[in-house]
């Protein structure tokens, strides 16, 4: 079981690391938004998938903080893409 | 190892594939669809089914403690945030004026 996971995270961290090349020649800024996105959820399923292999059951919390992280970077960036203003009214 | 054991082991494979899978295609949509929206849609569908699986999956290799449970916590933080998330982001390149692919027919220019 121990040799699936191994070959499951290297597949996750393989994706992960061609979405890189959307986040570095996207036509606009949302996209690379997107692109890293996506790349932070790979890296928190990838972060769950190591608490199983490594057996440290501490990654779980990490991988937690992790995908609370990546939700508020995301609606920070879009929003101050889109208003132009981290305060007040969301127009 | 018992029967249940097994069971478990093979569902949890099964669950695991799947995710990798629909990872392997959302980031096939991410790098090959022509647009923003549509690229969109396919890293939106990346992932809630595939990171959702695999937490699925994952809970299920674990059994009965109560990591399995802070992983479903995880799988149900995914599951709301990662819609809202591209919801955001598509809402925000509608209001900032981002003009949607069309394939013209005659000719035109493809904005």
């Amino acid at each position: 079981m121990d040799t699936f996971l191994w070959g499951a995270a290297v597949f996750l961290l393989a994706v992960a690391s061609v979405c890189l090349y959307r986040a570095y020649t996207g036509p606009t800024v949302l996209d690379r938004v997107l692109a890293v996105n996506v790349i932070g959820t790979k890296t928190m399923v990838l972060l769950v998938m190591l608490s199983f292999v490594f057996g440290r059951p501490l990654y779980i919390d990490v991988a937690l903080v992790y995908a609370l992280l990546n939700f508020v970077t995301t609606v920070v960036a879009t929003r101050y893409f889109e208003t132009g203003a981290l305060k007040g009214e969301w127009q | 190892m018992s029967i249940v054991d097994a069971v478990r082991y093979a569902v949890s494979v099964v669950l695991i594939s799947i995710g990798a899978f629909f990872f392997f295609v959302g980031t096939l949509g991410l790098l090959r669809f022509p647009d923003f929206y549509s690229r969109t849609h396919g890293a939106t569908k990346c992932d809630t089914v595939g990171a959702g699986s695999i937490l699925i999956g994952l809970a299920l290799l674990r059994g009965l403690a109560p990591d399995a449970l802070k992983i479903l916590a995880i799988a149900a933080l995914v599951l709301l945030t990662s819609p809202t998330a591209g919801h955001a982001l598509a809402r925000a390149a509608y209001r900032t004026g981002l003009r949607p692919w069309t394939r013209r027919i005659d000719g035109g220019e493809r904005t």
